[in-house]
């Protein structure tokens, strides 16, 4: 015990602050979620699990998944493959390099608070003659037929939505991957070689394998984004229908209707369909560690 | 990295292959299609850049969407002395929030993620985990309790010491909500990187009769600028450009930047090139982070990358 | 070992309490927290919030604040305003600071359902004396003292009014068109919209899903007519009727005319001013941007390049919306946020603020001179029209109400669905009726 108490102390305001912050505000939260609080004067009583049923009757609740779904496999594996492409492209060197790196990163220094707006001039749906951002451009560089709603489309318009977050994330997947490629030792590489193996056959069999735990993570961390997404799209839409995800359901529920009971409800199922991506990586990655 | 030119090319098929001329001949045609691609990437990344640029340095009756991608006819500087002003009020609250919050959001990580990977207790791997679970808390959702739990340590520090608002409404508290909330991403960072520390160093420590304080000290801190800096990089932006909480936990006095950028754009007319001005002015001190920790930041990743 | 722990403990502890109060500087006060600083420096400050920050808005409440700080010498206005969404983000913070008792000293409210809410959540404190002691009841409509008022209490100070049933167009878009007199009617609505898109420019130009539900209000009244629109927010409405079917499918049609939803209203309102669009349906808030010389506006001719009528059908029919300040219970400066109130109530702030603003005064014995062009029009219907409250502004749905309504209109947007559009506004009504 003498061993190991210190590092529990070290770690104890850590604890008290997330048991407060983060345990302490999840319980409220489900606990609020199971009572039938549907203003904000009333007391409310505990109702179980009546609300999560009654959700998803709505209509609206529906769609916000839907989108929330469309949004996040455009997302993630658009800027994992977007990241791991650019990351490809400089592997091996090349020159001017850190510029490269600088400005394929620096969208994850500005906040959506400041370029909602340029994206709103660059995804207006306008087409033909009309068209301004870039369906404007797509039309000058003889593209014109490519042009559409973006996020407005009325099927496709939350794959568009996803075009700035997968932009502003990208450079950070193509950091990671980078990194994955540097940390493959030559060593192994150069056995693979020898061994008469083609460039191809190297990166198959050699470096894919050991970037799997890269991708893993820059999976979390792009799913958990994308779950939560918020900024981005009240910043660029505002609270449409159109381009709905729980986060935004979620703000309407509690400051717009004004029913605490279904804004944690809503919050609740989100916890929730974080923690499906979270969980298993979580269990993999300690029995790994645990393995080794 | 960026002496290509007078080396040959770091580790790659010329190198391995026959040293013969056609191979070098495909080594240069493949390094001038990737370069090609990468300058493609690199423009389209810098759309939404230039449109930022060209806007804020037209008159008001130039901005419009309809002029995109137009240079200005008139070119003006009044939209960054305007944008300058009114950020200016916020600037040093986003300076007192964003520098203190990385540091202590770091030393706070780097402290967790020493124990959780080297000085463990019996559930340390539970408690991990549980941690993480920050990481996950959708903001908005918790906003009233978190307001009303803030209020409460008002009370209680007004109780103590006589200082009242130190908490809610005040840099403090806001402070507060993303060190803790921060807490999970950091302890994970620097776990992930504390791991690949190789155990026998800490044995050797121990034996040497070392505490945890003086191991930490003597053998880990002295390893740990890659991971400090990715970590202030992360916490940094997101201190510096979060929204939610600013407006949400201080008041107009200690608004930081971001809340001010949000109030240039009106109900009524929407100055944008204004907007814009602004909204490159409140990103360049992110910039200046990454440009002077950029370095760091990928030995950081490279050391943790490969332990996920 | 031991004190190893010890300075372990308190390291870490540091770090979390004591360094993030000092590290932000000490409190900075301020916010809706008890200002630290000692109390006869506190009682200086009133907190005043609103969401005008904008070009016109801003400079109304300048126009005000000036005024307010030669009256009261000893008191300093402090603006809380927060921009967004029309409100949107600035309602949100409020009705966190509400629930954990920490108000600002006066927010703004949109007269009517929204501020009624705050009334039966027990926010808000009532100002009959004020009325008694500057007489207000007689400078006020009567009709705009209901909308504030619950049992006999008033429970803010409207500053002044709105018009939301406008139609603004463009006279040569129409000429060139073919359209030679201006729509009255629905039906004389719809042959000129035909008309301006066989001439192949926008028929009528639109913004984000809330001009939507801006748009309907308009058609509502103008289809059901003053007295059935008035009827809808009373007990016993009746929505699922066959008036409010032909209403909605007049809505349907209406939108079908539509262009490319721009992205709020002010692109939308623009689209007509530059003569690429015909019609737009916008409150008179339009006016303003159309009218203001650049920086606060477009800088237009009023008459040549846009002109205005009521939406059509609502022609004798004034649907507004009003801005009102309140005084919140627990206002930690009362009497800094009553002498605000009363420079709002005033005919000096009034004329100050709404010619800024680009509104009318709430008070009837207001400057008419001050209002020329557009808002000498408003101020004259404003006194002799019948009067019809908005939905999207506050004035006869609540916010749970509006929420419901902006979420079917949203819904109707991509199905297009009227059945499934006036069930929904039905459920609304029936769960949210006041």
């Amino acid at each position: 015990m003498r061993r190991w108490l210190p590092g529990l102390l070290l770690v104890t305001p850590s604890i008290i602050a997330i048991a407060v912050f983060v345990y302490g505000m999840l319980g409220w939260n489900f606990r609020l979620a199971m009572t039938d609080k549907h203003d904000e004067v009333s007391e409310g009583s505990f109702v179980g699990l009546e609300n999560f049923v009654t959700l998803w009757d709505q209509k609206r609740w529906g769609i916000s998944v839907d989108h929330a779904i469309v949004f996040t496999v455009v997302f993630v594996f658009g800027a994992l493959l977007l990241g791991w492409l650019l990351a490809l492209l400089m592997e091996k060197g090349i020159r001017g390099e850190g510029t490269f790196r600088a400005i394929y990163l620096f969208p994850m220094a500005i906040s959506f608070v400041a370029t909602g707006v340029v994206w709103r001039w660059l995804m207006n749906s306008a087409q033909g003659e009309r068209a301004v951002g870039l369906n404007r451009l797509l039309d000058g560089l003889g593209l014109g037929s490519f042009q559409w709603g973006w996020f407005r489309d009325p099927d496709w318009g939350m794959a568009a939505m996803a075009v700035p977050a997968i932009w502003q994330m990208s450079g950070y997947v193509m950091a990671l991957f980078l990194a994955g490629f540097r940390g493959v030792p030559e060593e192994l590489r150069e056995a693979a070689r020898v061994d008469g193996c083609t460039e191809w056959g190297v990166y198959r069999h050699i470096v894919l394998p050991l970037l799997r735990p890269v991708t893993l993570s820059a999976l979390i961390i792009l799913g958990h984004i994308s779950l939560k997404v918020f900024d981005l799209i009240v910043a660029v839409s505002g609270k449409q229908i159109i381009t709905d995800v729980p986060a935004v359901f979620m703000w309407v529920a509690v400051f717009d209707s004004h029913d605490p009971a279904k804004g944690a409800t809503i919050a609740s199922y989100i916890v929730l369909a974080v923690s499906v991506f979270v969980i298993p990586y979580l269990v993999w990655t300690l029995r790994r560690e645990r393995r080794s | 990295m960026t002496t290509a030119t007078k080396t040959p090319p770091a580790p790659g098929p010329v190198r391995a292959a026959d040293p013969g001329a056609r191979a070098r001949r495909r080594a240069r045609l493949s390094r001038g299609l990737r370069l090609t691609v990468l300058l493609v990437f690199l423009v389209v990344f810098l759309i939404p850049i230039y449109v930022l640029l060209v806007t804020s340095f037209k008159p008001l009756t130039e901005a419009d969407p309809s002029r995109a991608w137009a240079l200005p006819e008139v070119w003006t500087f009044e939209p960054w002395r305007v944008a300058w002003e009114k950020l200016a009020p916020g600037i040093w609250n986003s300076v007192l929030l964003a520098v203190p919050g990385s540091l202590i959001s770091a030393a706070l990580g780097s402290m967790n993620g020493y124990v959780l990977s080297k000085w463990r207790f019996p559930g340390a791997d539970v408690l991990f985990t549980l941690f993480l679970f920050g990481m996950f808390i959708p903001y908005q959702g918790v906003m009233i309790p978190l307001v009303q739990l803030l209020v409460e340590l008002n009370e209680i520090t007004r109780d103590l010491t006589g200082a009242s608002g130190v908490f809610y409404g005040a840099i403090p508290g806001l402070l507060l909500a993303h060190v803790v909330y921060g807490i999970p991403i950091c302890t994970l960072i620097f776990r992930n990187y504390y791991v690949t520390i190789p155990d026998e160093l800490i044995e050797a420590a121990r034996v040497d009769g070392a505490g945890m304080l003086r191991t930490y000290r003597s053998v880990v801190l002295p390893v740990s600028g890659p991971a400090f800096a990715v970590v202030v990089i992360w916490q940094f932006t997101s201190l510096w450009n979060d929204f939610l909480f600013a407006v949400f936990l201080t008041g107009p006095q200690s608004w930081p930047t971001t809340v001010m950028l949000n109030n240039i754009a009106g109900a009524q007319t929407v100055p944008y090139s204004q907007q814009m001005a602004a909204a490159l002015l409140a990103s360049i001190p992110t910039m200046i982070i990454y440009v002077l920790l950029g370095r760091f930041f990928m030995r950081g990743l490279m050391a943790g990358a490969l332990k996920g | 070992m031991r004190r190893q722990w010890m300075a372990a403990v308190a390291v870490t502890m540091a770090g979390l309490l004591t360094l993030s109060a000092c590290g932000g500087g000490g409190g900075d006060g301020g916010g809706g927290g008890a200002p630290q600083s000692p109390q006869a420096d506190a009682r200086k400050k009133v907190e005043v919030f609103s969401w005008w920050t904008g070009p016109g808005e801003a400079d109304g409440l300048k126009a005000m604040r000036e005024i307010f700080e030669k009256q009261n010498t000893g008191l300093e206005f402090f603006d809380a305003a927060v921009a967004g969404g029309s409100g949107d983000k600035a309602r949100a913070l409020l009705a966190t600071k509400l629930q954990a008792d920490t108000p600002p000293d006066t927010f703004q409210g949109h007269a009517g359902a929204e501020l009624q809410g705050y009334i039966k959540a027990g926010d808000l404190e009532p100002v009959n004396f004020l009325y008694d002691e500057l007489k207000l009841r007689d400078v006020f409509p009567q009709q705009l003292i209901d909308q504030i008022s619950v049992q006999g209490q008033i429970y803010s100070v409207p500053v002044n009014i709105h018009r939301s049933n406008v139609m603004w167009f463009n006279p040569a878009v129409l000429k060139e068109a073919g359209v030679t007199e201006v729509p009255a009617t629905i039906e004389e609505f719809v042959a000129a919209l035909e008309k301006v898109k066989k001439a192949g420019k926008i028929p009528l130009s639109i913004g984000s899903e809330w001009t939507m539900v801006h748009l309907l209000e308009s058609v509502l009244l103008g289809s059901l007519g003053t007295d059935a629109y008035n009827r809808l927010w009373t007990a016993g409405s009746d929505w699922s009727g066959p008036a409010m079917t032909k209403a909605l499918n007049d809505f349907k049609t209406i939108l079908s005319y539509a262009g490319d939803p721009a992205d709020d209203w002010q692109p939308a309102a623009k689209q007509v001013a530059d003569g690429q669009a015909a019609f737009n349906i916008m409150g008179d808030w339009a006016y303003g941007y159309f009218h203001n010389p650049p920086d606060g506006g477009l800088g237009k001719t009023s008459k040549t390049d846009f002109d205005w009528a009521p939406s059509p059908g609502t022609g004798g029919t004034f649907m507004w919306l009003s801005d009102s300040f309140t005084l919140p219970k627990g206002a930690p400066n009362r009497d800094g946020a009553v002498a605000w109130l009363k420079v709002a109530a005033s005919k000096e702030g009034q004329d100050a603020f709404n010619p800024k603003k680009g509104s009318i005064p709430a008070r009837k014995d207001a400057d008419s001179g001050l209002y020329t062009d557009y808002l000498a029009d408003a101020l004259k219907d404003w006194g002799s029209d019948k009067l019809a409250g908005s939905i999207q502004h506050g004035v006869v749905a609540n916010d749970a109400w509006r929420a419901a309504i902006n979420e079917a209109v949203g819904i109707f947007h991509a199905d297009k669905d009227v059945a499934a559009l006036q069930s929904s506004l039905a459920e609304a009504a029936k769960s949210s009726g006041q």
